[in-house]
């Protein structure tokens, strides 16, 4: 800034993502958000559980259209999002190394790795059904096909430390298979996935597949455990306590619900996250004897 | 009141020297008034009041007498895991279906819910004055507590105003039964085709002269249905027409009324405007289908702490 001290500095608004829209939060809180060196970075918007019920919402509303999307048009779709973050990689790579206290090299590996983390799981889109679905053998003139669909309205809280490379972890494979997601960032690092936001608003990714809340976990995560139209629940950032609060909350309605667990972001993720997240149909077609 | 009505010109006269709305005033009038906070057990009661306001409504070329039994058995016990929750003031349906609602209604413990048919050739109002009649006739020969009729609006935006006058009063001598009781007439506007607020208010006096029992804003078909600044317009002209003659008339807004809190405002409004006295299914209705849902799926999360979902509702 010294060398144009002229110029104002011109500070970005965070602001949530919710049905491709950008709204502050319904409360009219923000919170201050710090650098690894507890420097101030710009405030975040504090969400509410009313922002979580109108992030449900939204998601519900988009889970027929992206459900319904044929595999190949998904894979498509997250394709596309992995081109829009190489085009703004270096923003990414200035509000990780801020967020986490890394040198600009690592992370630019983190970012490469997400992007990367995305193309990857956009190639599954059309593959899952091979992997999670069979034709069974059945003591009947019947082909018995089992396929998998998705869950329905998936809670993702991220994982708390690793703010880009962990997230897009944990989204990309609730969405590929026809998710729509309401995704809970980093407590104290939600600036890159406010971020994302931006960059799935402009993915042809249709609005309220993926929605960005920021503030207090535990907060915004219990209105979502016990919602019942949500219907599973990824609990990642989750510290222990809270994780077995809100387990016991989700059972209410029987979701879906994947423990937090230590995890190497940067390994090769497996297939686990994904099958995860998905139910079997199974249909009984009687053959022409 | 009543040489107002004595000729087209002298009616003319009196409809255009009612005041002229201030449409900005009215606007932010009914603005401030959707920004009251309404919590906890105010929330909870003003929940049930909605619901036992709703005039259920199914108004589809496609229904059937299946359809019509579903939404009967809904507004008897509209959520059946929680005999707590009060019954719809109505059902609405066309008048061919009045007979099957009344069944309907009979054997799903409902007698005392109303069947409201619309009627005059329903929602255009384009039809001769006879068919008109027979169609009100017929509704109410099958047994239809209510009848909501439309105005012919063209009529109505050239002028002639006294053809709109007697149009309501015909039809409102067709709603006599022989048994010396009548229907309740409710008369729709179709605000979104009026075109201005001025006329809006023009309309509520009109038919209010005419001997309407209530005010309706629209029939749900158009691209705009009711909205705040109309109600209020129309909540005012009861609230003047009953200081002027001592005649009290209710008010139906229909149409776009879909979340739990866009009825909290409306009641807001009405208690704003016109005081407790309209606050009962006797003078006050939504005209709503899907509103019905969003106030259960409400009054599950005052209930049980938790959001609830389309999933617990039935689909209507």
């Amino acid at each position: 800034m010294s060398d144009r001290s002229e110029r104002l500095s011109v500070l970005k608004t965070y602001k949530l993502f919710v049905g491709g829209k950008f709204p502050r939060s319904e409360s009219g809180r923000v919170y201050e958000v710090t650098d690894a060196k507890d420097r101030w970075l710009a405030n975040a918007p504090q969400a509410s559980r009313k922002d979580a019920r109108d992030a449900v919402v939204a998601a519900r509303k988009a889970f027929g259209g992206w459900s319904g999307a044929t595999a190949y048009n998904r894979g498509q779709i997250l394709y596309r999002v992995a081109e829009m973050l190489e085009g703004r990689r270096e923003q990414f790579v200035r509000e990780v190394a801020d967020a986490e206290g890394l040198s600009k090299s690592k992370a630019g590996a983190q970012v490469d790795a997400a992007v990367d983390r995305w193309v990857w799981y956009a190639g599954w889109s059309d593959k899952v059904a091979q992997i999670a679905g069979s034709a069974n053998p059945v003591a009947g003139p019947y082909f018995n096909l089992s396929s998998p669909e998705p869950t329905g309205v998936v809670a993702v809280l991220a994982p708390q430390d690793s703010s880009f490379l962990g997230l897009v972890s944990v989204i990309a494979p609730a969405i590929v298979t026809g998710n729509t997601t309401v995704v809970v960032g980093s407590e104290d690092r939600p600036l890159p996935a406010l971020s994302l936001g931006e960059v799935l608003a402009t993915s042809d990714l249709p609005g309220g597949v993926v929605n960005v809340l920021s503030g207090r976990t535990a907060e915004i995560a219990a209105p979502l455990a016990s919602h019942q139209d949500v219907n599973a629940f990824d609990l990642t950032g989750a510290a222990p306590e809270l994780a077995a609060e809100l387990e016991a909350a989700a059972a209410e309605n029987l979701k879906r619900v994947v423990r937090p667990q230590a995890v190497d972001w940067t390994a090769d993720p497996g297939t686990r996250r994904m099958l995860s997240f998905l139910e079997t149909k199974t249909v009984w077609h009687p053959m022409g004897v | 009141m009543a040489d107002v009505t004595a000729s087209d010109g002298a009616l003319r006269r009196f409809l255009h020297g009612l005041p002229g709305v201030d449409a900005v005033g009215l606007q932010v009038r009914a603005a401030t008034l959707g920004t009251r906070s309404i919590k906890t057990t105010a929330k909870a009661y003003a929940i049930d009041l909605a619901i036992s306001m709703i005039d259920l409504t199914t108004l589809e070329g496609a229904d059937t007498p299946g359809k019509v039994r579903a939404l009967c058995a809904k507004g008897a016990h509209p959520d059946p895991t929680d005999r707590t929750v009060p019954k719809v003031a109505a059902i609405c349906v066309y008048g061919d279906m009045v007979a099957t609602a009344k069944e309907a209604l009979a054997s799903a413990s409902g007698s005392d819910i109303h069947v409201a048919a619309v009627a005059t050739a329903f929602p255009s109002g384009r039809a001769a004055m006879p068919v008109k009649l027979a169609d009100t006739r017929d509704a109410v020969a099958a047994g239809a507590d209510e009848i909501d009729m439309v105005i012919d609006r063209g009529a109505f935006l050239s002028g002639r105003y006294l053809d709109v006058f007697e149009e309501i009063k015909q039809v409102k001598e067709a709603c006599a039964r022989p048994d010396g009781g009548a229907a309740h007439l409710k008369v729709i506007f179709e605000t979104g085709e009026l075109q201005t607020y001025d006329n809006v208010r023009r309309a509520s006096w009109l038919a209010m002269l005419a001997g309407a029992d209530f005010i309706k804003t629209s029939t749900g078909k158009v691209a705009v249905n009711a909205t705040p600044p109309v109600t209020l317009l129309m909540l005012e002209a009861v609230r003047d027409f009953r200081a002027a003659t001592g005649v009290q008339v209710g008010v139906k807004p229909a149409g776009g009324i879909r979340t739990s809190k866009d009825a909290i405002k409306y009641l807001v409004m009405v208690n704003e405007t016109l005081g407790e006295e309209w606050l009962t299914a006797d003078w006050f209705r939504f005209g709503a289908s899907s509103l019905l849902n969003d106030l259960l799926m409400q009054r599950q999360k005052l209930r049980t702490g938790h959001y609830s979902g389309p999933d617990y509702m039935t689909v209507d």
